[in-house]
């Protein structure tokens, strides 16, 4: 962990989750800095100087999005995205656990910049130690005065709602978020118009993630420059292959093969085979990308994304198609049904995913495969939900397509056989 | 089948004060059915219909789009086992195997005891614990079938 750590400090061992633990560290001060010093729009700009994005996925500049939001309207809203179900992402989990009122404090933050009174956290059903810690550090907000009525003895009212979801990824998309929210199916809403303007209710809503408005007291701590000195810093998820799986808090653009080496490196005796650095929904990468700085712009210059920072590493005892046919498979699972690409195409492409991994598929899939990815991209799905499905997938029939027509030709998995080999003599 | 307890139903009411539009307490007031009973049987989502006095359809709409809902009876404990990259990556199929071998019964069935309905699941985002499950409230992680059965024997006897 390095030394200006501004997330991972406080979800160390049991974290800061009690409200005194927080206080020792300064907590809650850069909230009430931010009222009692500063207006709402200085709280805008320091926030867009520091070029905070937001870290759920899509990576929005934050001060952008709450810019939007109309300054005169009566009621608005800010929503905390606590979704969090893309798989291998389990950082604002952690935070949520090990140190809720930070993100109390951002909150408050948020509220006081886009001029919202009421908050709701939205946190995915499985999260259940989550939701109970987040409840009992509101309560503990409350009954300091630092939620509710006048915080910090200023003119700021804010109430803070913690809702939990009812198991479904779409969830976490935000205008099905808003959708839940509201008691309904979480199914997504067109846009425009965007939740800014048009959200909860059918007011302004600001939609941030969990990890977001966490960094929000140390933007406003360290300033703009200072934030943006440390990296900026971002908490990578990191999965799969590795010695010591968790989360790493290390600088935007640390490259691939730093963050695997944070998480203890490969297993012994093993080799680095591929990798999704952002989730199931980015492209894979294989060892050609190690040196990729893991940031928004390299990412998707060599064709993936960052996404949520979610690196899932593999190593060489993998079968890429059993990986990518349970992404599939995940994602047909998760369509919420609204959209045809989305909702046929999933089904589609894990039926043909089954067959090949029953050693039954056929030397035509791999242009079917590619056939029905095409008509899920480019903005044929609603949403970004069916839409994650091809990066994933194309970037393996690009990288590995051997393994593929392996199957395919033999109904087996080249790797079993290799590996088989290659344990054969000492065996 | 009873009503609601008068007490669970006084909660369902009070949800509403949090939110600007009374629709918006329908997955809490689901929760809430679903703790008194176990389960969500017909008339649960009635008379969570009639409390926040919406249609029936879009209750019934609603409880059947989200995982956590049972509108069957379910045993016991709820056992999901992540299958997903980071599990999947890290031995889920071995365990999926044995659990089902244990238990007698496929993902989404129910052990003939009543003690456990078995789920597989998508990613409960706790990768670092691979391959991992939960019960109930639970996290059990990183697991060996061995492992399995001592959670199984000690959930058995709740």
């Amino acid at each position: 962990m390095p030394a200006e750590s501004i997330l991972l400090r406080f979800m160390e061992g049991e974290g800061t989750a009690d409200l005194e633990a927080y206080l020792r560290v300064e907590g809650y001060a850069a909230a009430r800095h931010a009222l009692t010093a500063l207006t709402p729009e200085e709280v805008i700009e320091i926030v867009d100087r520091s070029g905070l994005r937001g870290k759920g996925g899509a990576g929005f500049p934050t001060a952008r999005k709450w810019k939007f939001v109309p300054k005169d309207a009566p009621l608005k809203y800010v929503v905390v995205n606590g979704d969090e179900a893309e798989p291998c992402t389990f950082k604002d989990h952690m935070l949520l656990e090990r140190a809720p009122h930070l993100l109390l404090e951002g909150i408050i933050i948020a509220a006081y910049a886009v001029g919202a009174h009421k908050a709701y956290v939205y946190v995915r059903r499985e999260g259940y130690l989550a939701r109970e810690r987040l409840r009992q550090a509101v309560a503990a907000a409350y009954a300091r005065g630092f939620l509710g009525r006048k915080i910090f003895g200023t003119g700021m009212d804010l109430e803070v709602v913690v809702h939990s979801g009812a198991g479904a990824y779409i969830a976490g998309e935000e205008t099905a978020l808003l959708e839940s929210l509201e008691g309904r199916r979480a199914m997504p809403r067109p846009r425009p118009p965007f939740p800014a303007v048009f959200g909860l209710y059918g007011r302004p809503t600001v939609v941030n993630n969990v990890e977001t408005l966490s960094h929000l007291p140390a933007v406003i701590r360290l300033g703009p420059e200072g934030y943006r000195a440390l990296g900026p810093p971002a908490l990578f998820s990191v999965s799969g292959h590795v010695r010591t799986p968790g989360v790493y808090e290390l600088p935007l653009g640390t490259p691939m093969r730093q963050v695997i080496a944070a998480a203890g490196g490969l297993r012994p005796g093993r080799r680095f085979k591929a990798a999704f650095p952002g989730g199931s929904s980015s492209a894979l990468l294989t060892a050609e990308h190690l040196d990729v700085p893991m940031d928004y712009e390299p990412l998707r210059a060599v064709g993936s994304m960052l996404g949520s920072a979610s690196l899932i590493v593999m190593d060489d005892t993998t079968c890429i198609v059993r990986v990518v046919a349970r992404a599939v498979a995940f994602y047909k699972e998760e369509s919420c049904g609204k959209c045809t690409p989305c909702r046929e195409g999933t089904y589609w492409l894990s039926q043909i995913f089954d067959r090949i991994l029953e050693g039954r598929g056929r030397a035509e899939d791999l242009e079917l495969l590619t056939h029905i990815s095409r008509g899920m991209s480019n903005g044929a799905c609603f949403c970004l939900l069916g839409e994650s499905v091809p990066p994933g997938l194309e970037a393996s029939l690009r990288h590995f397509r051997h393994e593929y027509e392996y199957h395919i030709r033999t109904g087996r998995c080249d790797v079993e056989a290799a590996l088989a080999a290659a344990v054969a003599p000492g065996a | 089948m009873a009503p609601l307890p008068d007490e669970a139903r006084d909660e369902i009411r009070r949800l509403q004060r949090h939110y600007e539009q009374r629709q918006s307490a329908l997955l809490p007031a689901l929760f809430v059915a679903q703790r008194e009973l176990g389960w969500l049987p017909p008339q649960a989502l009635q008379e969570v219909a009639d409390l926040l006095d919406l249609p029936l359809s879009e209750v019934t709409a609603v409880a059947s789009f989200y995982r956590f809902f049972f509108l069957e009876p379910a045993g016991r404990h709820l056992i999901l086992l992540c299958t997903n990259l980071a599990c999947l990556l890290n031995g889920a199929e071995d365990l999926r195997r044995h659990l089902e071998e244990r238990l007698g019964v496929r993902p989404g069935q129910t052990t003939p005891d009543g003690a456990f309905t078995f789920r597989e699941s998508e990613c409960l985002a706790a990768c670092h614990l691979a391959p991992m499950l939960m019960v109930d409230r639970e996290r059990f992680g990183p697991l060996t079938p061995r492992e399995v059965d001592e959670l199984l024997e000690r959930y058995r006897a709740r």
